[in-house]
């Protein structure tokens, strides 16, 4: 399916920003794997675009890290889907790894466009 | 990654598909709610999720331990391969056990009664004093399983050494337990007072015997119970220290109880009870042994002084010998006297204990250990052949496998994974079988009269050995065709069909010559259960001059019964006879010694004034003897009343003794003496009999003069008795009435029943242990090696099916197909048979002493055993030739 607007970007994810950006999505509250990759892309108005391979693997990953825990819910159309939500420690994480992203962005940018 | 995640895995990987079914079918109903038809909403929905496995893939990998999930994976196909191959798996794993489980059970025991040490504190140090030189030349009474020395030489000896820091002595004694009826025998030990602390053994309850306990003389001497004793006749109770025993009629007070480890000092034997050597009178009563200079009934050790060596000891035991000897001179004969003063006493290393069942065993033990090796050697051939065999057939596999993508190390690894799962079953399998069959042969050496204790315990560095051995074969011949295997073009592989391309003509050399091995090591052990089978058989059928069927030999104990000495001769008359009257007993006779029972009794005879060296046997028995045997008498009488007390001295004698000491001349009435010591009586006997040879002590010996003697002219007769009688009836109904009929004469006679053929079997045992052992690793072997050459000859029909194919095609028929493959299996037969049976024949030599009426290279045992071994061996390939010969030449050539 061709996307209208901005060039997508696929498979060139930066190492760890899927994980920010499912922590941030789950940050509003408990949802299943294809609302998050679904959220992702609308909020990133297309840009970002969640491979499902990747997807699935990182929310294990995350859960098994216990920054995010799941439990089956039934879904807007009434559909079993398995639902994750954010843990304690998971907030903390959120807060942690927006803090260091911001930082690098900052990093970044001095290089890119120094004053 | 957690452990529990590791084992959860596959619950995890199904709630991943679920989680991603969901996906699917979410994604599915929106792509409907965007208007497309349900079929293309799915296949979108798919198509957006993208590999569904690759992703479950990995989120597996994830929880797992690659090379642990790796390897498991890798055994359970291994095990999945074996269930389809029931045949090869069940070969190779038996054979693998049986060689590693054989070679560890003789091994434990040969370990057990050759090579460990006694459980008791620096067995090093301890040392077996007896007399090193001359040989022989002792005369008087012996008694005990170790009579090295006399009480008085044990006390001289004892007082005189300077070597030792501390020295024992002791006899087995059986202790009766009962005081009436049927005999209870305890396991009995006359302890020297410092036997305890001199091997370093304190006392798991109470206490041990000590030095004070042991005064001549000696009142209420205490009593220490072995372990074993302890367990099964007071049920391990604590408060049995302080209780008391009775043993022989005394009573004795149980001060303590011997740790489990402790045995005593003879291998192969647990003591039950240990008393001090001061009470050996309460038993022996007048008989008693400690004051007297010629018999020999003790045993004794000594711990060697800290610094001082083996050399020493000796050299100061040969010091004091002249003076010991001197002090302690039984009246003998002048040359036995002189003879007896030449002894030295001796010193030998001891730290692996006394014992009478190594003795008896240790060369058969070794033999069957060496089978044992030759089992193991053709069951890791057989394993060798079968894993090349195996390797060719999956050189097919091995190549698809590489084709399509698999790595030459993980082929490599799912290959070691197979051969170490069945080296591990085929291992554990074998640990099992050591213990069973250590069991058996425990039990096989166990008699009715002679408790066989061996502390067994599985033996890791020879199970280990073997083990290895086995599991070497396995990795080395089922990988090295393997890896080459891999190492090939897989589209080599491939294209060369069903005749593998590796299949090199050495390789199926190497099989050949496997089974040559084979063929060639079993007739070994064939020839070997031939050769100890036939001794046995012949042992078993020869005329031993009696018959032993129906024959139940009565041991009775007067001791208790307080008959004086003068009255004994006619209260046994009068046994004799009840017990000749009893119902189902058709005759019955007093026997001094019962042949085959291993006693004995001799000495040299005097014909007219002339001394004669050569030693003669004697029994003394009571008329109908010779009837209840069932010897003939083929001149002269029986006994009778004529040879009442108080006549002429009779004898009857042997054909043997006649030929010997009467050569051409009438023996009946002739007359000769005992050349009894000076100072005793030397009455003349007349011959009144001759009967029939018979065998004495073994039935291994050779036939010897033997004279016969009338218990009823006995004058002093000890205080036992005893009596075989004839019956046809089972003996377990004569029994009661025999201890009833006892009863009546007096209440306190022990009595013990044996029956003769259970004696005969019992002296047979070693012969026995060897034709069964011999002849079960015989067969076994024989059937190894039976299937090494079924396996390769059906491999050759099948690789040769095409040219078989063609010959049938160019006018062969069926019996030139069978004769062709039948000629390959007989080539290989022969030339097997041809190196086993020089090998059989040097292997036979080793057991020569063993063997019984036999030559080791009897000509008609090698016969047999290649005889027998060809046919069956010739059996196994003719089903693959029929295999061959049914062949149908158009399908053969078709798969070309």
């Amino acid at each position: 399916m061709p996307k209208r607007g901005n060039q997508p970007i696929q498979g060139e994810m930066l190492q760890g920003t899927l994980d920010l950006l499912i922590l941030k999505t789950l940050g509003v509250g408990p949802a299943h794997g294809h609302t998050i990759a679904y959220a992702i892309e609308r909020q990133s108005e297309d840009v970002l675009q969640v491979e499902h391979g990747s997807l699935y693997p990182a929310l294990h990953r995350l859960e098994d890290r216990g920054w995010i825990s799941s439990f089956w819910g039934t879904s807007e159309n009434n559909r079993r889907a398995r639902y994750y939500r954010l843990t304690p420690l998971g907030r903390k994480q959120l807060a942690a790894q927006t803090t260091r992203w911001d930082e690098i962005v900052r990093a970044v940018n001095r290089i890119l466009r120094p004053a | 990654m957690s452990l529990k995640k590791f084992f959860r895995r596959s619950a995890w990987d199904d709630e991943r598909s679920r989680e991603l079914d969901a996906y699917v079918a979410i994604e599915t109903d929106e792509n409907i709610a965007r208007g497309m038809s349900p079929a293309d909403a799915r296949d979108a929905a798919r198509r957006k999720l993208g590999n569904a496995t690759l992703v479950r893939e990995e989120i597996y990998q994830m929880n797992t331990v690659t090379i642990v999930d790796a390897a498991w994976r890798d055994v359970k196909y291994g095990a999945r391969l074996l269930r389809l191959n029931p045949g090869f798996a069940l070969v190779a794993i038996l054979s693998l056990a049986l060689g590693i489980g054989a070679n560890t059970a003789i091994f434990q025991l040969l370990d057990a009664v050759r090579i460990r040490t006694l459980p008791v504190k620096s067995p090093e140090e301890l040392v077996e004093i007896r007399i090193a030189a001359p040989v022989g030349g002792r005369t008087g009474q012996f008694s005990g399983r170790t009579p090295s020395l006399t009480n008085p030489l044990w006390e001289q000896m004892r007082d005189r050494q300077q070597v030792f820091s501390d020295v024992f002595a002791w006899s087995g004694a059986g202790f009766d337990l009962t005081t009436s009826g049927e005999a209870r025998t305890a396991q009995g030990l006359w302890v020297s007072g410092d036997f305890f602390k001199g091997l370093g053994v304190s006392a798991l309850l109470g206490r041990t015997i000590a030095a004070a306990d042991d005064r001549r003389g000696c009142q209420a001497p205490p009593a220490v119970l072995g372990y074993g004793f302890w367990q099964r006749e007071y049920g391990g109770d604590a408060s049995v220290v302080g209780r008391s025993i009775t043993l022989d009629g005394h009573s004795f007070d149980i001060v303590g109880v011997a740790p489990a480890s402790f045995f005593g000092v003879e291998v192969g034997r647990a003591f039950d009870v240990a008393v001090p050597l001061c009470a050996e009178p309460f038993s022996r009563g007048a008989r008693t042994a400690l004051d007297k200079k010629d018999v020999w009934f003790l045993g004794a050790m000594g711990r060697l002084k800290p610094g001082v060596s083996m050399e020493q000891a000796r050299a100061q035991l040969a010091a004091v010998s002249a003076s010991t000897f001197q002090e302690t001179l039984p009246a003998y004969r002048p040359q036995d006297a002189k003879h007896y003063l030449e002894f030295k006493l001796g010193a030998y290393p001891a730290g692996t204990g006394i014992s009478q069942l190594r003795r008896q065993y240790e060369s058969p033990l070794w033999l069957l250990l060496a089978t044992t090796g030759l089992v193991l050697l053709i069951a890791c051939a057989n394993l060798a052949n079968l894993m090349l065999a195996r390797a060719t057939a999956r050189e097919r596999e091995i190549a698809v496998r590489l084709a399509i993508g698999a790595s030459r190390g993980r082929i490599v690894r799912q290959l070691v994974a197979e051969s170490l799962l069945i080296a591990a079953i085929g291992a554990a399998a074998g640990a099992m079988l050591a213990q069973s069959l250590s069991r058996f042969l425990v039990d096989f050496l166990t008699t009715s009269n002679n408790r066989v204790f061996v502390a067994l315990t599985l033996d890791w560095r020879i199970f280990a050995f073997t083990a290895a051995l086995g599991v070497l074969t396995c990795v080395v011949f089922g990988l090295v065709p393997a890896i080459r295997a891999t190492g090939a073009a897989p589209g080599a592989a491939m294209k060369a069909g069903s005749r593998g391309a590796t299949d090199t003509k050495e390789r199926f050399g190497m099989r050949r010559a496997l089974v040559v091995a084979q063929v060639a090591l079993s007739l070994v052990l064939v020839v070997g259960a031939v050769l100890f089978v036939r001794s046995l058989r012949n042992l078993m059928t020869l005329d031993a001059g009696f018959q032993q069927e129906g024959i139940l030999v009565v041991n009775m104990d007067l001791r208790r019964t307080g008959i004086p000495e003068e009255r004994r001769s006619a209260v046994f008359a009068e046994i004799t006879s009840r017990v000749a009257a009893l119902p189902g007993v058709a005759s019955a006779a007093q026997a001094f010694i019962v042949p085959v029972s291993g006693s004995g009794w001799n000495n040299n005879i005097v014909i007219d004034g002339k001394k004669y060296t050569e030693n003669v046997n004697f029994n003394s028995v009571s008329p109908g003897y010779f009837r209840t045997m069932g010897t003939p008498v083929l001149a002269g009488r029986d006994f009778d009343e004529r040879d009442a007390p108080g006549a002429d001295k009779t004898a009857i004698v042997t054909q043997l003794f006649a030929r010997k000491f009467f050569p051409g001349a009438a023996p009946l009435g002739r007359t000769f003496q005992i050349d009894e010591a000076p100072g005793r009586p030397q009455p003349l006997y007349r011959i009144v009999g001759i009967v029939k040879d018979t065998k004495y002590t073994d039935l291994r010996e050779e036939m010897t003069p033997l004279v016969f003697f009338d218990a009823a002219q006995e004058e002093k007769p000890d205080p036992f008795l005893q009596v075989v009688l004839r019956s046809s009836a089972p003996l377990t109904s004569i029994t009661p009435s025999v201890t009833a009929a006892l009863g009546e004469v007096n209440r306190n006679i022990i009595v013990q029943f044996q029956t003769l053929p259970s004696m005969v079997r019992d002296s047979l045992l070693r012969e026995r242990l060897m034709a069964t052992l011999s002849g079960f690793f015989g067969a076994l072997a024989a059937l190894i090696a039976t299937i090494g050459l079924y396996g390769v000859m059906s491999y050759t029909v099948a690789r040769r099916r095409n040219e078989i194919g063609i010959r049938m095609a160019l006018g062969a028929d069926r019996r030139d197909v069978v004769r062709l493959v039948m000629g390959e299996a007989g080539a290989l037969l022969v030339a097997g048979v041809i190196v086993g049976t020089a090998l059989a024949i040097a292997a036979a030599r080793t057991a020569a002493t063993l063997l019984f009426g036999l030559h080791p290279g009897d000509p008609a045992t090698l016969a047999i055993a290649a005889g027998g071994l060809g046919a069956i061996a010739m059996l196994a390939s003719y089903v693959p030739a029929l295999r061959a010969a049914r062949l149908e030449p158009t399908e053969a050539l078709r798969e070309e």
